[in-house]
């Protein structure tokens, strides 16, 4: 079905019921219980784990598939969400011809940084794009001030033209009169699930683009990419130029990044130049190795991962564990509470920073790994293989 | 005229003549074998023929077409294929895999972007590849990943994915270096099989007398960066001058 193989088409199927049910999933604990605060199923927290996911969908394939290492995708973000709020301003509340814009103003930044920054590669490339962004942010920050209303953001304002508005348009954006912001809510026996319409706008675009990026892992073109990863010279001496190859999918991965700049924009309609600032850039780096470098599903494994952990973690604050300890003997209880203290609130990047060096050192193909591994374990498919491992025994070591 | 004719190159590294006036002939359909002691210039002679060097002066003509200063690419898809010495092949992927992509390079010249467009959709390539991969007796290998194969099935593989591209020229830069002498023996026959069944033009970059004799109908040797002489096998083997390159003056 739509050119994917059966197994691809389960696959993709799972993706989607997941994606649609995920204001129901994220809600395990009933509202009222003391785990409520690890619910993850309102809105604003969803529609950044579709964001993001997009966002981490498109560097993977820049950097799982092809092996470029880029640190200034957040460059493609920000020329984003800017394009939105401009469509905002000009035209109205209406978030299409701000999205379209957004994929193509970022398509035509990635080809010129990449026309520029291809032609080194490894380290070299890394910094080149490093560099591209930050400058990317300092001129959004000064000098295009007029453009980007600098340090303040960019903002629509009641004295802007927005041409297409009339008396009956929403106030805030929408989707040909879908309000993003509007939502159904439903109580279910204390559990309360929200079921927002920026979400399934993030989500249903989501599920367009992992549907595309499966596509391109599977096509020729994604066959090429990996080659070049893989050796560029075997790659050139096969009558193949890997410079239009590279060229296409940076382009590719900075549209993709360019739609999620636009999406945080539609879900909120400002945008500021620190969208474009370097921690952006390496957090989707994080979130593609954490959940799996080269594979479909671990960049949005990794991205709902981090996001989770920003939004959750960073909320429990020393009031809330002594609650949650309360029952111990107060020396304990202090005792505790000030172990955990610097994991939480402000320093959840201290417990992010663990879990990132224990997958990139325990699983160094990230969490997809680790899902495959206790998946092997459970199935008995290792012990299988160790069998198998007899009939194939490995190439003797030679002799040179 | 060959198919292959450098006239006069040079090339100089700062103080060292690695090449002086070489002139070389190669003949459509033969196996051309260049051998000398270390330091000769063979791999320089073959840089130059790959285009990765360009020398200071001389031309070289493949099938009247001059290849100096064209990109590696380029000079494939003029129909010459390269063996490396340690085989360049697409480690990551599976050995169909690394099968495809040159039936593809081969159809779609330097860059085509089907992004979307379906592997499983292209039912002549793939029978291409797996017909290739038959030839050469790995069609039972064909999910392995290529990493894990063998340094035998690695030359294999690589010289396979150059024959399916059906080049009118193929480069061989020590292709038994390594190797233990039962996999040299299988290369020699796979080679010679080759040369049978599809009369490809062979140049051999090689020091292994062994090999040269068993494949070579022609032989240029080279020392200290000139052509010392160009003869069949059986004369080159006497010869007093190859000798003396060799084994230097006091065998001659």
């Amino acid at each position: 079905m739509l050119g994917l193989s059966k197994k691809d088409t389960t696959f993709l199927l799972i993706v989607i019921i997941l994606t649609l049910a995920t204001p129901i999933l994220l809600q395990p604990f009933p509202e009222n219980s003391a785990l409520a605060q690890f619910n993850a199923g309102y809105p604003d927290l969803m529609q950044r784990f579709a964001i993001f996911g997009i966002f981490a969908i498109g560097f993977n394939i820049l950097f799982g598939l092809t092996g470029y290492l880029s640190f200034g995708h957040a460059a493609f973000l920000g020329v984003g969400s800017y394009s939105v709020v401009w469509m905002y301003k000009l035209l109205s509340y209406n978030v299409v011809p701000g999205l379209i814009l957004a994929i193509v103003v970022s398509g035509l930044f990635a080809l010129l940084i990449g026309y520029i920054s291809l032609r080194r590669s490894g380290i070299y490339f890394s910094i080149l794009t490093l560099a591209f962004a930050q400058m990317s942010f300092n001129l959004a920050y000064s000098v295009l001030t007029p453009l980007t209303n600098g340090e303040t953001g960019l903002q629509v304002y009641l004295n802007d033209p927005q041409v297409l508005m009339d008396e009956s348009s929403p106030t805030s954006p929408h989707f040909f009169g879908i309000v993003m912001n509007e939502s159904v809510k439903l109580d279910v026996g204390g559990w309360l699930f929200t079921f927002s319409n920026g979400y399934y706008f993030c989500a249903i675009i989501a599920i367009i683009v992992f549907y595309l990026s499966m596509r391109i892992f599977r096509s020729p073109f994604g066959i090429m990419l990996r080659a070049i990863k893989t050796n560029q010279t075997r790659m050139n001496y096969t009558g193949l130029n890997p410079r239009p190859y590279t060229l296409a999918a940076f382009v590719i991965s900075g549209m993709y990044a360019g739609l999620a700049g636009g999406l945080l924009a539609a879900m909120d309609p400002l945008a500021g130049a620190e969208r474009m600032q370097w921690t952006a850039s390496g957090e989707v780096v994080l979130m593609t190795i954490l959940g799996g470098a080269g594979t479909l599903m671990g960049p949005v494994l990794g991205a709902g991962f981090i996001k989770y952990f920003e939004n959750i973690f960073s909320k429990i604050n020393d009031n809330i564990l002594h609650t949650w300890f309360a029952a111990l003997p107060d020396g304990i209880e202090d005792a505790i509470v000030f172990l955990i203290h610097p994991f939480i609130g402000k320093g959840w990047h201290l417990t992010l920073g663990l879990m990132f060096m224990l997958v990139v050192i325990f699983l160094p193909g990230g969490l997809i790994e680790g899902g495959s591994r206790i998946w092997n374990a459970v199935t008995g498919k290792n012990r299988r293989k160790k069998h198998d491992a007899e009939h194939h025994p490995k190439p003797a070591p030679h002799v040179s | 005229m060959g198919i292959l004719e450098v006239s006069n190159v040079n090339k100089r590294f700062g103080g060292l003549q690695a090449l002086g006036d070489v002139n070389l002939d190669v003949a459509e359909g033969t196996v051309h074998a260049i051998i000398g002691p270390n330091g000769a210039g063979k791999s320089t002679l073959l840089n130059v023929l790959v285009g990765k060097l360009i020398p200071d002066t001389g031309t070289v003509m493949f099938n009247g077409i001059s290849v100096l200063g064209r990109k590696p690419y380029e000079i494939n898809q003029l129909g010459i294929s390269r063996v490396f010495q340690t085989p360049e092949i697409f480690t990551d992927l599976s050995v169909f895999e690394n099968m495809l992509i040159p039936c593809f390079a081969k159809r779609d010249g330097a860059f085509r972007l089907h992004a979307l467009e379906s592997i499983a959709a292209e039912k002549q390539l793939i029978e291409k590849a797996e017909h290739m991969l038959a030839e050469v007796n790995m069609a039972d290998k064909r999910h392995m990943i290529a990493s894990s194969l063998s340094r035998g099935d690695k030359r294999r593989l690589e010289m396979a994915m150059c024959l399916v591209q059906e080049p009118r020229l193929l480069l061989l830069d020590e292709p038994t270096a390594g190797m233990a002498r039962a996999d040299t023996n299988n290369t020699i026959d796979l080679l010679n099989e080759i040369h049978e069944k599809r009369d490809i033009t062979m140049v051999i970059i090689e020091h292994d007398m062994h090999v040269v004799f068993s494949l070579a109908k022609r032989i240029t040797v080279l020392a200290q960066g000139t052509p010392l002489v160009e003869d069949t096998p059986e004369n080159i083997k006497g010869h007093p001058k190859v000798k003396e390159a060799y084994l230097g003056e006091a065998a001659a």
